[in-house]
């Protein structure tokens, strides 16, 4: 019976194109995915990963082609309809109510109701069963979801999407935003769905995410359905090749050797709040400095207190001998220090993503492109093309809205405006978040050729394998302070995670080594 | 580490989470009381059922006006029209609302239905047509006084003497005028029989259109709008309905208030500063009430109270011989503190990157 089950599709896709002004996002898709299992799409950005569970979750129709679910041939409109048939999606922009509470957030489309208005003590309870099923027990329901970290939020979207009782639940990268903690309890839940018969697509750019969890795997690229095959049958330099369609010789550009550097930017005794506890630091010129340890163990807030973000810091940062903590922005990248921040959100923090491609990048240094009070066309426009030309931006005109980018390219566009300012010391927040991997290799190339030219970088990643192969050094952050620091060689996956767990109870350690990292 | 996110942390209790939550709310409402008891300790009359009578009499209008915005800036939106719908049914009331019994009645309801009516065909305009609430409000602002000054070119009209007494005055006089309860001598409501009538419309209006809307699914919606139109869509909401709904209801209210307004002056007027003035005292009501115009914070009972602060204000330039001209410049300083004192807040904050969520 259950063999039967699985054996037959759930959902089916035949023939589906799609096309958005013209330019081709899925073209002649034949796509299927089944019950009780987990399938991972892989595919560059623009590859149509996002169309194809659009159009399965009733947010964009297909141009043509047919959709098939449990049988029956649909088309749905919106997304309501596809989570009667069965279809629900944990998207990557959350879509949660802020300023309404976890409950009402759990039940928002179809809450519990007495007499036609909402039961507001059984949604409470349905919520926190929800809450207690993905092990957040620890998550308030009537707690107002702004007023939640942004990992918590993601839960509580898993918790609603869990609340449609889906038979096909996407999740599209949904474990970008967890916490260490958080993901290793939806690997649990994802586990626990697929023996209850749930299906699921996972769309991850987390490599080693897909090998833990993934029974079978599809690569896309250029909108096309290129390879579906089962875990283990396809190394990973294989899956890497179909999925950027050429061979990838070295992944990470050429360490030059390790030296010993002079510091430049020199951090000491950095405190804040509760969660920077005594950080020190120092990073030389031309080194690149990778950020470890596991998430939320203040990197984030090391960067924001560097960029002058954050109020109240103390502690000692001076940058070629000079300088304090930076009172603002506007103080960390001008006059002496001259420090840049990628931040971690490129859609809030990184870009006004209605304004045009050349005003984003212009808007850090108009100091350099103005005539007195006025901004000069001239110089502007220079700037504008060499900031393209050195990133290697695609795009149609300057003058587009910066929205109209894909995630690498705005990205991109985020780095070339601090570059435009001439930083000697760039911090990155995870400037690889969401992005394809042909983007990924050409920002390791970048980070190379800026610290070859002498700039100082500091680089916070959430993927170990980032950190092992682009940076000379790398700290590891635990509670607030920096515990280990290992360079050249010394830099492997093992020593990084145990750095990471070493100072951590036995017990958490056994626990972290049964997840692969 | 699953093992250690099993206990549960106590939690608060049901009422300090929604002090917490609605910290502009709980503050409106103890800025209305000492207001209104410094009010009543200097006024030489202070406590007494008159003075209580006059004070809701001269606020219902404003409350409502303000109620109707508070729908507005919920899904966040904002009626530049609401004035002008209050002045436009209180024109139709003035025309209407007399004659026999049945006529009065029928009168009522049309004024109020014609106000439902306005505020629909805004919402359609708004969905239909996409364009922004603040300018479609505007235009249709304008056709609503146009409308108001075909009525009533001159301001007149009779409107039932009667029920002006009984609907400005306390609840025992209403009983009198109507003989009801025995004259309104019935033992049962002398404990309730002080209470304004205006008073007890205002409470009958939002306990039985707004707390029960509030719990529906297109009340949440509002909700869901002001908030993140982007994930109320994805999440299946109805979206459209929704808006329909808030901006019928805000016409709604501004129909309540100008059929009070007809009834409490007797007459009709299409003034047209004055609806201006209700439109943008409605905006500060809903402001120092504890909504945000953003969206998808506040509820309508804290317009109501907003509307209360502004009034008791005003009082008090009738027993402190103040000029009246100051009137405006206080209730401007008024405003701008309590939307000051929201902010301090903002001044705890420690990562600034959180001041621009």
């Amino acid at each position: 019976m259950l063999d039967e089950e699985a054996a037959r599709p759930f959902a089916e896709l035949s023939g589906v194109s799609k096309f958005f002004s013209g330019a081709r996002a899925l073209e002649g898709v034949d796509f299927a995915c089944r019950q009780g299992s987990i399938h991972a799409i892989l595919g560059e950005n623009g590859a149509g990963k996002s169309t194809l569970i659009k159009i399965m979750a009733g947010v964009v129709q297909p141009d043509s082609g047919t959709l098939t679910v449990a049988g029956t041939q649909h088309r749905f409109s919106r997304p309501a309809e596809a989570a009667k048939a069965g279809i629900v999606c944990v998207f990557q922009e959350l879509s949660l109510m802020p300023d309404l509470s976890v409950a009402d957030n759990i039940s928002i489309s179809d809450p519990p109701r007495r007499f036609g208005l909402i039961d507001r003590r059984a949604q409470r309870e349905r919520a926190e069963a929800l809450l207690a099923r993905i092990h957040c027990e620890d998550v308030d329901p009537r707690s107002l979801i702004r007023d939640l970290s942004l990992s918590r939020r993601q839960m509580v979207e898993i918790a609603k999407a869990l609340g449609k009782n889906p038979k096909l639940l996407i999740l599209d990268e949904a474990t970008s935003a967890l916490t260490s903690r958080d993901v290793d309890t939806v690997y649990n839940v994802l586990g626990e769905l697929k023996t209850e018969g749930t299906g699921m697509l996972f769309i991850s750019h987390r490599m080693h995410e897909v090998e833990a969890l993934c029974d079978t795997l599809s690569v896309f690229r250029n909108g096309r359905h290129i390879e579906t095959f089962d875990k283990g049958a396809r190394t990973q330099d294989e899956i890497v090749k179909l999925m950027i369609g050429r061979d990838i010789v070295h992944q990470f550009p050429p360490k030059p050797p390790v030296l010993a550097r002079k510091p430049h930017l020199a951090v000491s005794d950095l405190k804040w709040e509760n969660r920077l506890n005594g950080v020190s630091l120092s990073v030389g010129k031309g080194e690149i400095v990778g950020l470890g340890g596991l998430d939320g163990q203040g990197q984030k807030e090391l960067l924001l207190a560097l960029f002058g973000v954050l109020r109240g810091v103390e502690g000692k940062v001076t940058v070629g001998g000079e300088g304090g903590i930076p009172a603002s922005p506007a103080d960390a990248k001008g006059g002496r220090s001259r420090i840049a921040l990628v931040p971690e959100d490129r859609k809030t923090e990184g870009l006004m993503l209605p304004m045009s491609i050349a005003d984003n990048l212009l808007v850090a240094s108009f100091d350099k492109v103005r005539q007195g009070p006025f901004i000069d066309q001239a110089k502007s426009r220079q700037a504008v093309a060499d900031a393209i030309a050195q990133l290697q931006i695609k795009l149609n005109r300057p003058d587009d809205p910066v929205a109209s980018l894909s995630g690498g390219n705005q990205q991109k566009v985020v780095i070339a405006k601090w570059l435009l300012t001439q930083p000697e010391v760039m911090l990155l927040n995870d400037p690889t978040r969401g992005i394809d991997v042909g983007t990924k290799q050409e920002l390791y190339r970048l980070m190379r050729e800026l610290a070859d030219k002498d700039t100082a970088i500091l680089f916070y990643s959430t993927d170990y394998a980032e950190l092992i192969g682009c940076c000379d050094r790398v700290a590891v952050m635990y509670d607030g302070r920096i515990v280990t620091e290992f360079s050249g060689a010394a830099i492997t996956e093992e020593a990084l995670v145990a750095a990471a767990l070493n100072i951590t109870r036995p017990a958490d350690t056994q626990a972290r080594e049964a997840v692969p990292a | 580490m699953s093992a250690v996110t099993a206990t549960t942390p106590p939690r608060a209790s049901a009422l300090a989470m929604s002090i917490r939550q609605n910290r502009g709310f709980y503050g409106a409402i103890l800025l209305l009381a000492l207001l209104y008891l410094v009010y009543n300790f200097i006024h030489p009359r202070g406590f007494s059922t008159n003075v209580f009578i006059a004070n809701t009499n001269e606020s219902v209008a404003l409350a409502f006006v303000a109620m109707a915005q508070a729908m507005t800036v919920i899904v966040g939106g904002l009626d530049l029209s609401v004035g002008a719908v209050m002045t436009l049914t209180s024109c139709i009331a003035s025309e209407l609302v007399r004659g026999e019994p049945w006529q009065i009645v029928l009168g009522c309801i049309v004024s109020v239905a014609a106000g439902a009516g306005f505020g629909l065909v805004n919402g359609l305009v708004i969905v239909y047509g996409r364009l922004q609430p603040i300018i479609a409000t505007l235009a249709t602002g304008a056709v609503a006084i146009g409308l108001a000054l075909l009525i009533r070119p001159q301001p007149g009209g009779e409107v039932d003497l009667d029920l002006n007494w009984a609907v400005t005055n306390s609840i025992k006089d209403l009983a009198e005028t109507y003989h009801l309860f025995e004259d309104g001598e019935a033992a049962w409501l002398q404990p309730v029989a002080w209470v304004p009538v205006p008073l007890l419309i205002l409470v009958i209006v939002t306990a039985a259109v707004w707390i029960p809307f509030r719990r529906t699914v297109t009340g949440r919606t509002l909700y869901a709008i002001g908030s993140s139109e982007g994930a109320a869509y994805m999440s299946g909401l109805p979206i459209n309905r929704a808006k329909l709904w808030a901006f019928t209801l805000a016409g709604f209210f501004a129909g309540c208030a100008g059929l009070y307004l007809a009834i409490q002056t007797g007459s009709g007027n299409a003034d047209i500063p004055q609806a201006g003035a209700y439109t943008l005292n409605s905006i500060a009501a809903v402001v120092l009430g504890g909504i945000s115009l953003l969206g998808g914070v506040g509820t309508v009972i804290g317009a109501l109270i907003g509307a209360l602060i502004l009034r008791a204000i005003s009082f008090y330039f009738r027993i402190l011989s103040i000029d009246p001209l100051l009137q405006p410049l206080v209730e401007g300083v008024v405003l701008l503190a309590a939307v000051s004192l929201g902010a301090i807040r903002t001044l705890r904050v420690k990562n600034r990157l959180e001041l621009f969520r």
